[in-house]
């Protein structure tokens, strides 16, 4: 076995002084010869652990041994096998809590970095294998209909994959693009929409209608689908309805919860406002609430319009927050400004409705909780005042009313997640399966694909009776 | 892509389209919205469902001249295609049988309440309309809102047309005279709803209004359009937009509409640098 090699390969990136000014995308990829250094890293081990942290079990050591080869059209062939998105995986992924945690080089504290590797297949294949993305030989049709509700990752997958397998499918849509959160959400500079896009257009290459413009549970019901013609239906329509604390002053003016603010910035561009009709705030102070990848791009979201002092709110400290790691290395290195174990009491406003500045409590760690993290606790007594003239709450999604409630006999929990199986997404309810953030609660894109595919391949079973 | 199928300018500012959208035309009912964008540009904007007609496949929509995306609206005409129109969203305005019905209309909202007069005559109540423009040259759908209301009461602010005055003084002579008033459905600018609400309340006469927030997404999504009702916080794009008047904070809902003063004073400009429109 050779040596083993320590260093992985940094991933070259906008300088932070420069990024934190334009909405590009702040890691550049890695260049071939780069890549394959870092994939000589790997030492192909016959245990394969790496594979175990994949929740749709990408064969890593498989397209890391072609990219080593520097045969990329096998890399390309071997990794889209089991990930139709790996562009989107390569640069969102979790990897330090999965793929890259168990790799066995993670104990020596250098995983592979398997995900910047994923992400240079995939920009290689779209850059140099322009029609790769091009429709498969697609089988004779069954004459089967699937409607699926929702088309971020989890309803996209379910519909390539069921459209791959002769079914006639359509995706409904509420918002008047396709992708969920990775559109409306996850900022450009994180994901270019470009990549987006490309898979949404891949995914209608194969047949599938995607009727945007389309809410569910208000244009038509399940219950309306399944009458008229669609055989099963796939709900995947996320954790979209966002939550706030309920402490006073919430509502005044230039609080925003992270949707509404990521969805004016990246879905309705108004970074480029007034090129582009809808406006958004640019706060001088900028408190954004919470630990999350939402917090984190929200923060740099309001960095990149040309806030002077951002500062992210957190409640417990920084080994608690569930943020992907790189994303909280950029955010740090931009410059936002962390404020940790600290809680908002209440909000301040001015006359004119405008919020001028927040309350906060300091707080401390107790026993742990349910999830495993220590618990926040207020020190009491401990309160002060934070000047800031805009708020992003990022406290949190659950799954959006208007389709359960609309759906008689689709069981839902007390959170208004789905119930559905773990293992096949299939829904209390006839013919109804579901997935991804509307059974889990907001989760990973890559959790919710796997849930998409598991959903396909049962529908399939179900309509082969 | 949605064709406008027919463009009418009703009076000078408010125009009405019949929008090809046979989908959201089957499920509309009276109080619902639709939320529009013009163009790959523009801003998703809420505009209340006036008709529909699921024969034709139509849904109309009567919008006012106000900023931005208005004015580019009204630039469109008959054949011209909207980007986005999506619908029906909100709650539907409660019909049942009340007894006696007030719908009390300002401006362009007589459109709006057309449809949920006729469902309220529907549904055997005794309707009374009342309708208030600013001048005699804002006055339309008179005879539109006659036709499915037992009595009409038109004013003009000025008195050029009609009664002179505001549209709460006959409202207040109803209730003062005895009419027994089951309930009051009061659309239009929210300081004409605002004070609807204020002359019934002493009258203990439930007063619906339908609230117009800035929206985005119009299904739940963002929060943008949060009002407070009764001390409790809601969204108005999928908690209403009819909530109950009298446990509506006005001045949230006031200081909420104004977010965006400068912004689009600065889109306008900018608009209308391009455009040369000349207004
Ligand atoms: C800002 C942000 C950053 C994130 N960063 C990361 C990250 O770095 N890595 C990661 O792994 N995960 C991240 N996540 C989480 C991840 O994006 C989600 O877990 C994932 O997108 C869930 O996929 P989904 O298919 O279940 O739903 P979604 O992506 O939420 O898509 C649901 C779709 O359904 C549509 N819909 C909803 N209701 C209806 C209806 N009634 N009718 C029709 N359509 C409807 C919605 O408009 C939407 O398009 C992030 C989330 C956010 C918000
Ligand atoms: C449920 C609902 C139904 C409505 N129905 C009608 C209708 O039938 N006819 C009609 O003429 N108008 C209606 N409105 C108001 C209409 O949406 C606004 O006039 C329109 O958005 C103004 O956009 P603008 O770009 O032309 O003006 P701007 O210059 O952007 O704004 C002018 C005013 O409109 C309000 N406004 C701006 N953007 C929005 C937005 N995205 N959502 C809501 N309000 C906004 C602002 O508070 C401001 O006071 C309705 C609003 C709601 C919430
Ligand atoms: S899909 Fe995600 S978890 Fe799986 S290998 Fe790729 S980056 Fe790792
Ligand atoms: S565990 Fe790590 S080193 Fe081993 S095969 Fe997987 S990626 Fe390579
Ligand atoms: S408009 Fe977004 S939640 Fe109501």
């Amino acid at each position: 076995m050779a040596k083993l090699n320590l260093n992985r390969v940094p991933m070259p990136r906008q300088d932070p002084k420069i990024r934190g000014r334009n909405y590009n995308e702040v890691a550049l990829g890695y260049s071939l010869e780069q890549a394959r250094e870092e994939a000589s890293r790997c030492i192909q081990c016959p245990k394969r652990s790496c594979v175990e942290g994949c929740p749709v079990e990408v064969d890593i050591p498989g397209f890391i041994q072609a990219i080593r080869d520097g045969d990329m059209p096998e890399a390309v062939r071997i990794l889209k096998s089991k990930n139709s998105l790996p562009g989107i995986c390569g640069r969102v992924c979790p990897q330090e809590t999965q793929c890259e945690a168990t790799c066995s080089l993670a104990k020596k504290g250098a995983p592979v970095a398997i995900g910047r590797l994923e992400r240079f297949v995939a920009d290689w294949e779209r850059a140099n294998m322009p029609s790769a993305g091009s429709s498969p030989v697609l089988p004779k049709p069954t004459g089967r209909r699937v409607g699926i509700v929702g088309s971020g990752p989890s309803g996209l997958t379910a519909a390539a994959d069921l459209a791959k397998l002769g079914y006639s499918v359509t995706i409904f849509e509420a918002l008047h693009v396709a992708g969920g959160v990775l559109m409306y959400g996850i900022p450009e500079f994180r994901l270019p929409k470009e990549i987006v896009q490309a898979e949404v257009n891949y995914v209608a290459s194969l047949g599938v209608k995607i009727e945007l413009d389309s809410v569910v549970g208000k244009l038509m019901t399940i219950d309306e689908l399944l009458g008229n013609g669609y055989d099963a239906v796939f709900l995947g329509t996320g954790a979209g309805a966002p939550m706030f604390m309920n402490i006073p002053g919430e509502n005044l003016n230039g609080i925003y919860s992270a949707n509404e603010f990521l969805t004016r910035v990246n879905l309705m561009k108004a970074y480029r406002f007034p090129e582009y009709d809808t406006p958004v705030k640019v706060g001088r102070r900028v408190a954004v609430i919470g630990g999350g990848n939402v917090a984190m791009d929200s923060a740099r979201c309001a960095l990149r319009l040309g806030a002077d002092e951002v500062y992210i709110i957190y409640r417990r400290s920084e080994a608690e927050m569930p943020a992907r790691r790189e994303e909280l290395e950029n955010a740090m290195e931009e410059g936002i400004i962390f404020k940790l174990l600290t809680n908002p009491k209440r909000y301040i406003g001015n006359e004119q409705n405008w919020v001028v500045g927040m309350e906060c409590y300091e707080m401390e760690l107790g026993e742990p909780d349910e999830s495993g993290r220590r618990r926040p606790i207020v020190k009491e007594g401990s309160e002060f005042i934070i000047d800031v003239d805009m708020v992003v709450a990022a406290l949190g999604t659950r799954p959006n009313p208007l389709v359960a409630s609309t759906t008689p006999g689709l069981e839902t929990t007390k959170w208004g997640t789905v119930v559905a199986d773990e293992e096949t997404g299939k829904a209390v309810k006839d013919k109804v399966w579901a997935g991804g953030d509307i059974v889990t609660g907001a989760a990973t894109v890559i959790s919710a694909m796997g849930a998409g595919k598991r959903a396909a391949v049962d529908i399939d079973k179900y309509l082969r009776g | 892509m949605y064709k406008i199928l027919l463009k009418e300018d009703l009076v000078p500012g408010i125009h009405l389209f019949k929008v090809a959208a046979p989908n959201v035309a089957k499920k509309a009912c009276p109080g619902q919205f639709v939320v529009i964008r013009i163009d790959e540009r523009g801003e998703r904007i809420p505009l209340t469902i006036a008709d529909w007609d699921e024969e034709e496949g139509s849904v109309t929509i009567v919008f006012m001249e106000v900023g931005t995306t208005t004015r580019r609206l009204a630039w469109l005409g008959t054949g011209d295609f909207i980007t986005d129109f999506v619908g029906p969203l909100g709650l539907p305005t409660h019909i049942d049988k009340f007894g006696t019905v007030v719908c009390v209309a300002g401006g362009f909202a007589v459109a709006t309440i057309v449809p949920i007069a006729r469902a309220m005559r529907r549904e055997g109540n005794k309707v009374i309309s009342i309708m208030g423009a600013r001048n005699k040259s804002l006055i339309f759908w008179e005879e539109r809102l006659r036709s499915v209301s037992d009595q009409l009461i038109a004013t003009t602010d000025d008195g050029s047309y009609a009664r002179k005055g505001l549209v709460t003084e006959p409202l207040k002579e109803l209730l003062e005279n005895g009419e027994k008033v089951a309930r009051v459905i009061a659309i239009g600018p929210s300081i004409m709803m605002k004070f609807c609400a204020k002359t019934t309340e002493p009258f203990g006469v439930k007063t619906i209004v339908s609230l117009n927030p800035i929206m985005v997404d119009g299904t739940g999504m963002c929060g943008c359009c949060r009002v407070s009702v009764g001390g409790v916080t809601k969204f108005a794009c999928v908690d209403g937009p009819d909530f109950d008047g009298h446990q509506v904070d006005w001045d949230l809902l006031f200081a909420r509409q104004r977010i965006y003063l400068d912004e689009e004073k600065r889109s306008l400009e900018q608009w209308q640098g391009q455009s040369g429109s000349c207004s």
